[in-house]
């Protein structure tokens, strides 16, 4: 029997509702076309709600030295380099009007004394450069996205899942998908698909990232036939909770570290002085004075090493816990109290500047962070890779497809600078809303194969169909061993041995996740939509780990035990993976593209 | 390690009971992770929505031992744990599936709100000088996470019903960010009255007292609102003046 859809039309499809989908469709209706979303949670509910820290753009309104080109190196610096360069360019030129904008739609930022946009310090940022509210950033601009996105006559489908993209004559001309709510499918027809799904923490075990964050775009994107760039480089955020055991994982955000925090290792001692690297140690404190009066704006002092970029600060921390410096729970000490001993009201100051992170630790662990230090260890929160998409329109190498935020590759090459993914969203997804609009208006709309989407519904259901023995595996077992042995083999040191043993365990895993089984039916059953996001978390580790192999050094996040350094030839290559006509996954090196001639002359003078 | 039992409602629609389980209690244990753990052994389809698991998206609202309280914020050490916990759905809008609730009457309220409209960018770069004072005041209101603990806890829609009358604190909330926005020029003062049903809230302060994020809906968003629809409509002096503009 053919299975029972709904069929909706639309010019552009946007998958996913955070930042980047909303900024996406906000763009694409205001170029006339008609939008739906897609998002797997409620409206407002992703991960840019998350995000604490602030929105980096160049506006120069704290240091007037700022300027877009100082960004543009600065990401280049912290990406080692592997960024694509045209993407960091009109990421930095873009960033200001797109967070401008922002507040002409009704964001209200944390502001400076003369009443514009205040900006504040973070790692691998050369000047204050962070637009913020308090430490709850992704909370005003996912709302104030939402706000003005209901009133644009956009289609939200919420609490819906894609399973598959739809193909036809070798361009995507939709998607298909089925709502939580009754398990009902749906078949969304669309002349333009903007992918902004978001990350793929749920392939660790330790992780900031909720249960949505399944790297469902990338795998469909994969799946589908659009090539995936830098999946070796997956950032683990230096802090997050260690405890108690039921917050593991949850970000502590680098605005501790912004507003003062430093880190110690059980002898109290800031071990973040004791290993700078070389191309950081010009414009990093050498004395604790130094790194304090640059926290509280000096402009002729120097950072602390503390805000170093994410992948070395990482690093330090896991060498800390590993030779025996480390806290009582298997993490270090990140301490803001310390303050006190500079400014007078430091309780209040505190408060009034990481109100989230006070509350955070006060309810969850039972610490009061503005008289005792956080225990953080780090915590799976980003990729930088991504679908491979060309830099001025976002289009992947799919026709038709489209991506933008986080699911995107290419703007962070091996490590992304804090900050900078709130401008990616606002910028590539703005880009990306536009370029798709226009690319649909010169499409037909194109009826989905019925037996493509007989075929998908089938393997959907098939879960309830293995549940009839009784003894086979639920989907849940699965997903927690998938969890554990990427975060124990692919993790944030890697050995090539260990990769190439988890290659073989993905396999076994592969082969149990074809077989799980679900009980109850297709309402609201998570049960289920664990079963279905399997598919793509194997999808998303695997090229993680066949990237993480053929990368035969160390830079940014990618960490090799057993190639500790940088290899100069590799520094100029990034990691391609692909589906080949036999549906095997293939991976290939790619030159970096070609600098243009302005910017290799700012990296001159300032890379 | 200790046990903990609960009393969790399943069922969808208007059918469903208590079932009980029983769950292993960790150290710093939440409630949403007792469910989680529930899932896992041994109720793989119960339905619960959650995101952020750190009190900031506002997706885990239910009723635990009847108070509206988000599940990731609320520590199993914090409740008692010799009787069963009881974890039922919000009441006041209709039952999906087990604690799952369809919450879509609030994005529908929302979209009638008048949207923001900022005055002409007047600083010489083209855009605006706030005060952070000004900026500030508004703060507070903007830290909502939309959980609807207090659309919940509201007698007027959980036990009157006035769903189509009152829009609720969550958009009083709103509608005070708004109405107080350094920037806005749009009045909505009039919406407040009729459509809006500022009126029906008798300040009991329930939705403030279930706040996740602490704020003050009451005293700073809903009183501010009522005062401005009481001076535009039922202040003797400027209605005996408005009348004589209309005479004139």
């Amino acid at each position: 029997m053919p299975p029972e859809y709904r069929t909706e039309r639309y010019d552009v499809l946007v998958v996913g509702a955070g930042g980047a989908g909303l900024r996406a469709a906000i763009e694409a209706s205001a170029q006339g076309a008609k939008v739906g979303v897609v998002s797997k949670s409620l409206l407002g509910k992703a991960h840019t709600v998350m995000a604490e820290g602030g929105v980096a753009a160049a506006l120069a309104n704290v240091d007037e030295r700022d300027s877009w080109r100082v960004h543009f190196a600065d990401t280049m610096r912290g990406g080692q380099y592997l960024n694509h360069p045209r993407m960091a360019e009109l990421h930095a030129r873009e960033a200001p009007d797109r967070v401008r904008e922002l507040e002409a739609w009704g964001a209200l930022f944390d502001r400076t004394p003369d009443g514009r946009i205040l900006q504040r310090n973070f790692g691998g940022h050369k000047y204050p450069r962070l637009a913020h509210v308090g430490d709850r950033t992704g909370l005003e601009m996912i709302r104030t996205l939402q706000d003005h996105g209901i009133h644009r006559g956009i289609a939200f489908h919420m609490e819906t899942t894609l399973l598959s993209l739809l193909t036809a004559g070798g361009r995507v001309v939709g998607a298909f998908g089925y709502e939580r709510e009754r398990g009902r499918f749906l078949c969304l027809e669309a002349k333009a698909v903007v992918m902004a799904t978001g990350g793929i923490g749920r392939a660790f075990e330790i992780t900031s990232n909720s249960w949505e964050y399944t790297g469902d775009g990338l795998a469909l994107a994969y799946r589908a036939g659009a090539e995936l760039i830098d999946m070796e480089f997956v950032q683990f955020h230096p802090t997050g909770m260690v405890w108690p055991p039921s917050v593991r994982g949850i970000l502590v955000t680098e605005g501790v570290r912004g507003e003062g925090g430093v880190l110690r290792n059980s002898a109290g001692r800031r071990f973040m002085f004791d290993d700078i690297p070389d191309n950081y140690r010009a414009q990093t404190a050498d004395n604790e004075e130094e790194g304090w009066r640059y926290t509280q704006g000096d402009k002729n002092a120097r950072r602390p090493p503390e805000l170093l970029t994410r992948d070395h600060v990482a690093r330090c921390i896991v060498r800390e816990i590993k030779e025996g410096r480390g806290s009582p729970h298997g993490g270090v000490f990140l301490d803001i109290s310390w303050i006190a001993q500079k400014l007078a009201n430091a309780p209040e100051h505190i408060q009034k500047k990481l109100p989230s992170m006070y509350h955070q630790f006060k309810e969850l662990a039972g610490i009061d962070i503005t008289r005792e230090p956080m225990e953080v260890g780090p915590t799976t929160h980003y990729m930088m890779g991504g679908i491979r998409v060309h830099p001025d329109t976002q289009m992947s190498t799919l026709p038709g497809l489209f991506a933008a935020g986080e699911c995107a590759g290419g703007l962070h090459g091996a490590n992304r600078l804090g900050g900078n993914s709130l401008s990616d969203l606002l910028v590539f997804g703005c880009r990306a809303g536009a370029h798709a609009a226009e690319f649909a208006r010169g499409q037909a709309q194109e009826a989905a194969d019925p037996a493509t989407i007989a075929a998908i519904a089938a393997r959907a259901e098939a879960p309830f169909e293995r549940a009839d023995g009784g003894s086979a595996e639920g989907p849940y077992a699965v997903q927690h061993s998938l969890q554990g042995r990427m975060q124990a083999l692919v993790g944030i040191v890697r050995i090539g041995a260990e990769m190439e043993q988890a290659l073989e365990e993905l396999a076994a895993l592969e082969a149990r996740a074809a077989q799980v089984a679900v009980t109850g039916n297709r309402e609201y059953n998570p049960g289920w939509h664990t079963a279905l996001d399997l598919d793509s978390l194997l999808v998303v580790s695997r090229a993680i780990t066949r990237s993480a192999l053929l990368r035969r050094e160390s830079r940014g996040a990618h960490f090799r035990l057993d190639f500790p350094d940088k290899d100069p030839a590799l520094g100029k290559l990034n990691t391609v993976i692909y589906q080949d006509g036999d549906g095997q996954m293939q991976v290939r090196q790619d030159a970096t593209p070609e600098l243009s001639a302005e910017l290799a002359a700012i990296l001159k003078e300032m890379g | 390690m200790a046990e903990a039992r609960f009393q969790i409602w399943r069922g969808s629609g208007a059918s469903g009971e208590l079932v009980p389980y029983r769950t292993e209690v960790s150290p710093g244990m939440v409630v949403l992770d007792a469910v989680h753990q529930i899932q896992a052994e041994s109720a793989s389809d119960l339905a619960v929505r959650w995101n952020c698991k750190a009190g900031k998206c506002g997706s885990c609202s239910a009723e635990i031992n009847g108070k509206p309280r988000l599940m990731c914020m609320t520590r199993l050490a914090d409740l008692p744990l010799e009787q069963p916990i009881t974890l039922e759905p919000m009441r006041t809008f209709p039952v999906l599936k087990d604690l799952v609730t369809d919450v879509s009457w609030n994005y529908q309220v929302k979209k009638g709100i008048r949207g923001f409209a900022p005055r002409p960018a007047d600083a010489e770069d083209g855009t605006w000088r706030i005060d952070p004072v000004d900026v500030e005041r508004v703060q507070e209101f903007r830290k909502c996470i939309e959980c609807y603990l207090c659309q919940d806890v509201c007698h007027v829609l959980r036990d009157h019903h006035l769903h189509d009358a009152f829009i609720g604190p969550r958009f009083l909330l709103y509608s005070a960010a708004l109405e107080m926005h350094p920037l806005d020029t749009a009045d909505r003062v009039a919406e407040l009255k009729k459509e809006q049903g500022v009126g029906y809230c008798n300040i009991t302060k329930c939705c403030t007292q279930v706040c996740p994020e602490g704020i003050a809906i009451t005293d700073n968003a809903i009183i501010p609102l009522k005062e401005r629809v009481a001076d535009r409509f039922y202040d003797p002096v400027k209605a005996f003046w408005r009348m004589l503009r209309r005479s004139s």
